[in-house]
């Protein structure tokens, strides 16, 4: 399988691209990672008449923290999130997400920006975004703007992203030495898109939780943010049985598609236990 | 759409040659530059049989557009004998049975070669974690696993392997 013809760009800088993108506006599409595009442009599922790729662009690469805030670079590669000290040190979610996504070969290529740009329900870093209270930069020809996770994933494929413009950073507030985090993935096999996934990150100040948010994986259009599972918490001694009421909010908030890993209700219910073994453990750290 | 000028160094050799910007590493290593060792399996980057090495990096060159490979370093399961010898891990194969149809096996081969680089001395789990991008249809694993022990232990002490 051959991508249909397209015109190749390799710019080295953030400004180059931008450019390119303003100059072709529809027919331009923007390659990272390549590991959802190329095989969509091998179906004619995309067919781009330029494609602008950022791989040569080091300005996009990179993770540091500043402030309490982590930024990550949109073309970092997800084995890079890995292995990244700072994230270990102030969001310790993502290197221990990223480790079951897909494998080495496609972590080696695969990049966070593009994880999330895509918009598919079914890649990991949507959820943890929401989780994690994550911002992202989109810069455009016109200047740049700050955007919430939480309003970003509009549906299947389809994002705030405006198609002039490019995700440039991830903005993660630092965990505090109170935060509890997880994120418990159902898979067949190791590299598999979740059946069903939860991340949790929550505070607890003394046994109250003072903050928690949970995103959850492929068991909806786009990535689901479970609000009103999270109300259900914020400001609770969490308990089992608040463990549970939560767990059926998020159930009722579920509305995941039948595919080859499992039909509604399956999926609607390992969503449930994913997020109730998510809390559990998230709240276990947060202890210590 | 008019072909691009790729220049990348292919198993040590200064490479040049003309493609499509469509074209995919995997056509280009196979059709023009005669090097058929790395397969095509799936080209959707599940199955790891077109695994080539790129500038220090396991990758799966189905999903890699040839004019992505312009400047960089480039290893098939072609640069892995040197002098005559077949490497540690090609003798770990062969020793240990790592393979029956062989489909597989230049893809396994080149994710080992570099994932014994990243990780010396695996236990089996690791193995099994940093080999997870290539599938095998035949052996179970196991003696895949066993195939790259012997290479570690080779590497790590060629006299007693």
């Amino acid at each position: 399988m051959i991508p249909g013809s397209f015109e190749y760009h390799a710019p080295t800088t953030l400004a180059e691209a931008l450019s390119l993108l303003g100059q072709y506006g529809d027919e331009g599409k923007v390659l990272a990672g390549g590991h959802s595009l190329l095989p969509m442009m091998k179906l004619r599922f995309a067919e781009p008449e330029h494609l602008v790729d950022l791989n040569k662009i080091d300005e996009l690469k990179g993770i540091r923290e500043s402030n309490g805030v982590v930024h990550i670079g949109a073309m970092t590669s997800e084995n890079a999130v890995i292995a990244s000290d700072v994230l270990r040190q102030h969001c310790p979610l993502l290197p221990e997400a990223a480790r079951n996504i897909s494998d080495p070969q496609v972590r080696n290529r695969g990049t966070i920006g593009g994880d999330i740009a895509h918009g598919d329900p079914a890649n990991d870093h949507p959820a943890l975004m929401l989780a994690s209270e994550a911002s992202f930069v989109l810069k455009g020809a016109g200047g740049e703007r700050v955007v919430a996770a939480d309003g970003f994933f509009l549906g299947t494929y389809w994002t705030l992203l405006e198609a002039e413009e490019i995700l440039t950073e991830i903005r993660i507030p630092a965990f505090k030495p109170n935060t509890g985090y997880a994120y418990c993935k159902l898979k067949r096999k190791q590299g598999d898109w979740a059946t069903a996934a939860s991340a949790v990150v929550l505070d607890l100040d003394g046994d109250v939780c003072s903050r928690i948010n949970i995103g959850l994986t492929n068991v909806a259009p786009a990535a689901l943010k479970a609000t009103e599972a999270e109300d259900l918490l914020r400001g609770q001694r969490i308990d089992d049985a608040l463990i549970e009421a939560a767990a059926e909010k998020v159930m009722a908030a579920c509305d995941p598609a039948e595919d080859l890993r499992g039909d509604i209700e399956y999926k609607t219910h390992m969503a449930g236990e994913m997020t109730r073994r998510a809390i559990r453990l998230a709240l276990q750290r947060a202890r210590g | 759409m008019a072909k691009q000028h790729i220049s990348f160094t292919l198993n040590g050799a200064q490479t040049d040659v003309l493609a499509e910007p469509r074209e995919l590493l995997i056509h280009v290593l196979r059709e023009q530059l005669g090097q058929t060792g790395s397969h095509i399996g799936c080209e959707t980057s599940h199955c790891g049989a077109c695994t080539v090495d790129m500038d220090g990096e396991s990758v799966k060159s189905c999903t890699v557009l040839a004019v992505q490979a312009n400047g960089t370093e480039v290893t098939t399961v072609e640069g892995l004998a040197a002098g005559g010898e077949l490497h540690p891990l090609q003798e770990g194969f062969m020793e240990e049975h790592g393979l029956q149809c062989g489909f597989c096996t230049p893809g396994m081969l080149i994710r080992a070669y570099r994932f014994l680089q990243e990780n010396p001395n695996p236990t089996d789990e690791e193995i099994r974690y940093g080999m997870s991008g290539n599938l095998c249809r035949c052996t179970g694993y196991q003696n895949i696993v066993k195939a790259v022990q012997y290479a570690a232990r080779k590497q790590q002490s060629p006299q007693e392997a």
